[in-house]
């Protein structure tokens, strides 16, 4: 008897290796632990926007006025449907990894290989949409005003309808002196892009014309903005004005506050770096699958693993579809 | 073999049962935010509004169906679910609280104060 079994004198205690605690694989079980961690990180993300929501909560720009663009419709206020249409696309890549998985508990490789390519897919799409939704957000679209204070002032016209700052401004001639290495602090360069209009045409344009308003960032109680009206608008504009913006980076912010900007970047931006890496993952695997590796292992335990990766990605892209689109 | 077909079947239609889910409540959240029914932004619910509170629970409905289905969450242990799940939801509703709290908190200070930031 003694001689028939190799005894590695671990038999029977769970964690001396070979026996499965909770009955999960090892790689099984780490992934379950990194994916435990990765959801913290991203809800102390989401905590830290929700904490800086609060903090300016009558201030906080509104996302159907950010995010209105949908594909070939140039000008048509869409709100909310490209970014539903981005949340089908990642559900439906999730649902083709699931249904990979599950072709790998019967070893169906060709299944496999074609659910995982439509994964693959998908979620390269996904990746393009969000690069798209990044390039309006940082184009922008109307433009505004930003205040000493790092407000933002936006042109409405009688029927609340946005003004770009193009239309506002007036057709006279400014004359701008380029920032040279000679004239400024010698770390101070030219920066790369210039508004269109300049500070003064839009300020000539808009006195001229009675049938604009200024939208503040401010909030009513029903959570609407505050149009001021003609009179307030003008002193506001010559009192606290200092200069345009369009589009939105790190620092200004065409939509409202940079805050808000900074925690898009950052949020989706980590999120679309998580897609990437999963379909990078997927990728590998899905060479794997048709190079035949878990065809003779005789499991298709790598296929479930990345696909537990991949449904984490998508959950968090719910979490992040309530708080940055709906809520 | 015959009852593994059978596992089969019932798997891939949990599947597409779930996906369905999903898809309803996608739509469903959709609508209600591009709506914005009266009744649900006036009405509030624990100083928010009743239809924030609607979509963080249709995002809870959605989470629950992701993990337990695609993730295969109910197929695992009972140690295993508490382990990664309790985990999470103690230290993320603690999370939530606290900075919550301290960002109204903030707000107050800036909103009460002397001192005037709109400028």
């Amino acid at each position: 008897m003694d001689a028939t079994a190799v005894r590695t004198g671990t038999e029977g205690k769970i964690w001396g290796g070979g026996n499965q605690p909770l009955k999960v694989s090892y790689g099984k079980m780490m992934m379950w632990f990194f994916i435990l961690s990765d959801a913290l990180t991203f809800s102390g993300f989401l905590a830290a926007y929700g904490f800086s929501r609060f903090k300016f909560i009558d201030s906080w720009p509104i996302a159907d006025q950010v995010f209105t663009h949908f594909p070939f419709l140039h000008g048509v206020d869409a709100p909310m449907y490209y970014v539903a249409l981005m949340t089908f696309i990642l559900i439906f890549s999730s649902v083709t990894m699931v249904l990979a998985v599950d072709a790998g508990h019967h070893m169906q490789k060709n299944k496999v290989i074609w659910y995982m390519f439509f994964t693959i897919i998908g979620g390269l799409v996904f990746v393009g949409s969000q690069a798209w939704e990044w390039t309006n957000f940082i184009q922008g679209e109307y433009g505004a005003v930003e205040t000493r204070a790092g407000k933002i002032l936006q042109f409405v016209n009688a029927e609340g309808e946005r003004v770009a700052l193009e239309d506002v401004a007036a057709d006279i001639a400014v004359e701008r002196e380029e920032l040279t290495r000679s004239k400024g602090l010698w770390y101070l360069e030219e920066q790369s892009t210039l508004p269109d209009v300049s500070f003064e045409q839009v300020k000539a344009g808009f006195l001229a014309d009675n049938n604009l308003f200024i939208r503040t960032q401010s909030q009513t109680e029903e959570g609407e903005k505050v149009v001021l009206s003609r009179e307030e608008s003008i002193k506001k504009l010559n009192d606290d004005g200092v200069g345009v913006v369009q589009g939105a980076n790190l620092r200004h912010n065409e939509y409202g506050a940079p805050l808000f900007a900074d925690f898009f970047f950052f949020i989706t931006g980590f999120h679309g770096f998580h897609v990437f890496s999963g379909v990078v993952l997927n990728f590998i695997i899905f060479i794997n699958v048709i190079m035949g590796t878990y065809e003779r292992r005789g499991s298709y335990e790598m296929v479930e693993k990345v696909g537990l990766y991949w449904h984490f990605v998508d959950l968090v892209w719910v979490f992040v579809f309530t708080f940055f689109y709906l809520v | 073999m015959a009852q593994d077909a059978v596992h089969h079947e019932s798997a891939s239609k949990r599947i597409w049962t779930v996906f369905f889910i999903l898809s309803v409540i996608t739509i469903v959240e959709v609508f209600l935010g591009i709506v914005k029914p009266e009744f649900l932004v006036d009405t509030y619910l624990l100083r928010m509004k009743l239809l924030n509170w609607i979509f963080i629970v249709l995002t809870v409905v959605k989470a629950y169906y992701i993990v337990w289905a695609f993730m295969h969450m109910e197929h695992e242990t009972k140690g295993m679910r508490r382990a990664v799940v309790w985990t999470a939801i103690f230290l993320i509703c603690y999370l939530m609280f606290i900075l919550l709290t301290e960002g109204e908190y903030i707000f107050d200070v800036y909103h009460d104060g002397y001192q005037s930031w709109d400028f």
